[in-house]
């Protein structure tokens, strides 16, 4: 083993011309650093989908603002809601299962690990496809727009004759793209889970994580291709004369309605279930108990994969389906609660009785919890399909996927970042900086997602770029608007801390939590093939049982 | 880790990573057919909606001929894989181009009926609904039997200078499962364009 730990030393240092090292980067197949790349990337855009967002609420701040054009205002929730779902969440979600996955079921890399790459490429290059549109979006005249069609792009708003010039068309390739990426990522992550677990590692001994990412990927397998074959069939619309969504030659724009959300439901569960997985294994750390009710946390995790694929049209029950179609889907919507609420006790269930420990990733999880609840419940709210012709496309309904995707999904990514932070760089964060980022986050969060209900319910219109004074909506949107700047602030800690802690954090060690899992056996940062030797286990807490030899979890499991 | 020494029970055993492409393949496999499922739908959808001619009825014929090539070449490569599997190279080449010619018939075959259908019958990908998804399923299927088309040949030409080595005969059936994925996506196509809807 020497010789292999001399031949890898040098890539802590930095001896080599930064070249050398950016060369390093661009070429690698190593799953970490894959890793590494997905998040970065991910951060990118989460910067410039956040300056997308904080334009819009400054021109909603107060009525008949002109801080933007309509169209300037189109163009950015669109290039908002595409950016933040297909460049900035999944990227981030692949880069921590990227990263985490093969040390967790204790595996040198995945199973692909050139096709990870390539995966991770295809998604960049995605990114940068939409983004060209600024200056490509009228061809050769190097003048560009960004898409305005909204990030479902309902026709006939992206026939040729609304969607003039190729900003569409940059919205098309640009995730069909990034969609083969995701693809390949999801077809890796699969593999590396069935053919590259340790020996002992059997499914039912695998960190929820790892299971939770399992139904991830096959979520992504079955449903970014109906996304893939409704691009492919919009595209053959504006370029070959194609009629699948013209309705002046029979063709149907409530199926693209339907092709649309088979996947962008399921969506919202890709992105969930990797956030449930960081939370699933966060939370039983910090209350130093292992996790409550595993097996029904499986059961619970691969039913919500099968129900997702059944619920879609509730996207679409104010566009007007028959009685039938409308039972059938808020049946199912709510029979997602089942696995869902079961999930949301178990968490509970696990923090019950425990020593919690109130560090800056179990505070996150603490409010995930809370947050997830108050989501889900305003989507039971929105599946009950009368309820739902009332608030549909209103504020309430921007409001309800926001407590998810932020609410949920991003505590869930800060929890996750602050745990693994010292397994990736060897350093610990700074608990100071990220209780500032946690309360400062969490304030914003509340006055700008809390207090957007309220004009939901008031009936103001998502996709508007300015009202009327008098319609009772100003205070609501100044306080909304006003909460964007502790979310901002928030942020900048955050970045702050991760920089900071790079240079001056304490030295993490092996095992900073006193955690369970495979991945805190092997140094921080780990080395280029993880493990010097293939670890065996026995249990699914496998460092519990080599810290307590007087009393394994293999006695009891 | 201290636990090394432990013998662990055959049970215990996860799938072995030689197992990696098979796997891997099943997963393009889902993928594939949740792409193809929606060309489906589509067709079906839309069939009989379309608001001029011409019809499935009045243009199309079934291609009884390719289609048989098409599936026999499932059978071919099944042949080839089984000769490689007990180190007959020899023969693996011979079976494997049986394989290619086969579906080099069946892409000539579709050739000659969009060559047809554009120029005798008038029907184009925009000339009404049935034109357009046909066209696109069809041609998403002609476009996937290319890409085996091409896979098959780079391996052949491999062959051809002695690199396929019976060492190989897995990484032939991870191939090879995608050409019979092809072949049985026809038979849903088949099925659905020639039989269902015409
Ligand atoms: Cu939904």
């Amino acid at each position: 083993m020497a010789s292999e730990t001399l031949a890898i030393a040098p890539t802590g240092l930095s001896t080599r011309s930064l070249a050398e090292r950016l060369h390093e980067w661009a070429v690698t197949v190593d799953h970490k650093r894959l890793g590494i790349l997905y998040i970065g990337y991910a951060l990118v855009f989460l910067v410039i989908g956040g300056v997308e967002a904080t334009i819009m609420r400054v021109q909603l701040a107060v009525p008949n603002n002109h801080f933007v054009s309509p169209q300037v205002f189109n163009r950015m929730f669109t290039m908002h809601g595409t950016t933040m779902i297909f460049f900035v969440a999944m990227p981030i979600l692949f880069g921590f299962s990227n990263y985490t996955v093969p040390l967790m079921i204790g595996a040198r890399d995945m199973a692909f690990p050139r096709l990870n790459a390539w995966g991770f490429w295809m998604s960049a290059l995605g990114g940068i496809i939409l983004y060209f549109s600024f200056i490509g979006g009228f061809g050769l005249y190097g003048a560009g727009s960004a898409p305005d069609v909204g990030w479902f792009a309902y026709a006939p708003l992206t026939s040729p004759a609304f969607s003039v010039g190729h900003s569409t068309d940059y919205w098309i390739v640009g995730l069909l793209v990034s969609g083969f990426g995701s693809i390949a990522t999801a077809l890796n992550v699969m593999t590396t889970i069935l053919c590259m677990r340790c020996p002992g590692m059997k499914l039912g001994r695998m960190p929820l994580f790892v299971w939770m990412n399992t139904v991830m990927a096959g979520l992504v397998l079955v449903a970014i291709g109906p996304l893939t074959a409704a691009q492919l069939m919009l595209l053959i619309d504006r370029y070959l004369g194609g009629h699948f969504f013209d309705t002046q030659a029979g063709g149907s724009a409530v199926i693209w309605m339907h092709f649309f959300w088979i996947f962008g439901h399921p969506e919202v569960y890709i992105l969930v279930l990797p956030a449930f997985a960081i939370v699933s294994e966060v939370i039983p750390v910090f209350s130093r108990k292992p996790i409550f009710g595993y097996s029904i946390m499986v059961a619970a995790t691969v039913s919500i994969g099968f129900i997702s694929l059944g619920v879609w049209a509730h996207h679409m029950f104010t566009v007007g389906m028959t009685s039938y179609a409308n039972a059938f889907f808020v049946a199912s919507t709510a029979a997602i609660a089942v696995p869902t609420g079961i999930k949301i006790f178990n968490w509970v269930g696990t923090m019950w009785g425990g020593k919690i420990i109130y560090k800056t990733p179990m505070l996150f999880c603490v409010a995930f919890l809370c947050q997830f609840l108050i989501a889900g419940l305003t989507g039971i709210m929105l599946a009950t399909a009368p309820f739902d012709w009332q608030l549909g496309n209103s504020y309430f309904v921007v409001a309800h996927f926001h407590y998810v995707i932020l609410g949920g999904i991003v505590m869930a990514v800060f929890a996750g970042s602050y745990y693994w932070y010292p397994k990736v760089l060897g350093k610990m964060m700074n608990e100071t900086l990220g209780k500032w980022h946690f309360w400062l986050f969490v304030i914003g969060f509340h006055l700008t997602f809390d207090f957007m209900h309220v004009p939901g319910l008031l009936g103001m219109p998502r996709r508007v770029y300015t009202y009327e004074a008098s319609r009772g909506w100003e205070i609501w949107n100044l306080i909304v608007s006003i909460g964007v700047i502790f979310q901002i602030i928030g942020i900048l800690l955050w970045v702050a801390d991760v920089i900071w802690s790079y240079y001056k954090g304490e030295i993490a060690g092996n095992d900073p939590w006193d955690a369970w899992t495979l991945e805190w056996h092997t140094t921080s940062p780990p080395p280029e093939y993880n493990y010097a030797e293939i670890p065996v286990i026995r249990s699914r807490r496998p460092l519990w049982d080599l810290k307590h030899p007087e009393d394994p979890d293999w006695k009891y499991e | 880790m201290a636990a090394a020494t432990i013998t662990v029970p055959q049970s215990d055993m996860p799938l072995s990573a030689n197992l990696r492409g098979k796997v891997g393949m099943w997963c393009l496999i889902i993928a594939e057919s949740a792409i193809f499922s929606i060309f489906v739908v589509a067709y079906l959808y839309y069939a009989g909606k379309s608001l001029s001619g011409p019809t499935p009825a009045q243009v199309l014929d079934v291609p009884y001929f390719t289609s048989i090539c098409l599936f026999s070449s499932s059978l071919t490569i099944l042949l080839a894989e089984k000769a490689l599997h007990h180190g007959n190279v020899k023969r693996f080449g011979v079976f494997w181009f049986l394989t290619i010619a086969l579906g080099v018939i069946f892409l000539i075959g579709t050739g000659r009926e969009w060559y047809r259908l554009i120029y005798q019958d008038g029907l184009t990908i925009s000339t009404n609904l049935f034109g357009t998804t046909f066209y696109s399923l069809v041609g998403l299927h002609a476009f996937h039997v290319t890409v085996g088309l091409i896979g098959l040949t780079v391996i052949w030409l491999f062959t051809l200078f002695g690199a396929v080595k019976q060492e190989h005969s897995e990484r032939i059936n991870v191939f090879a499962m995608y050409w019979h994925f092809v072949d049985a996506i026809w038979v849903v196509v088949l099925s659905v364009v020639y039989f269902i809807t015409r």
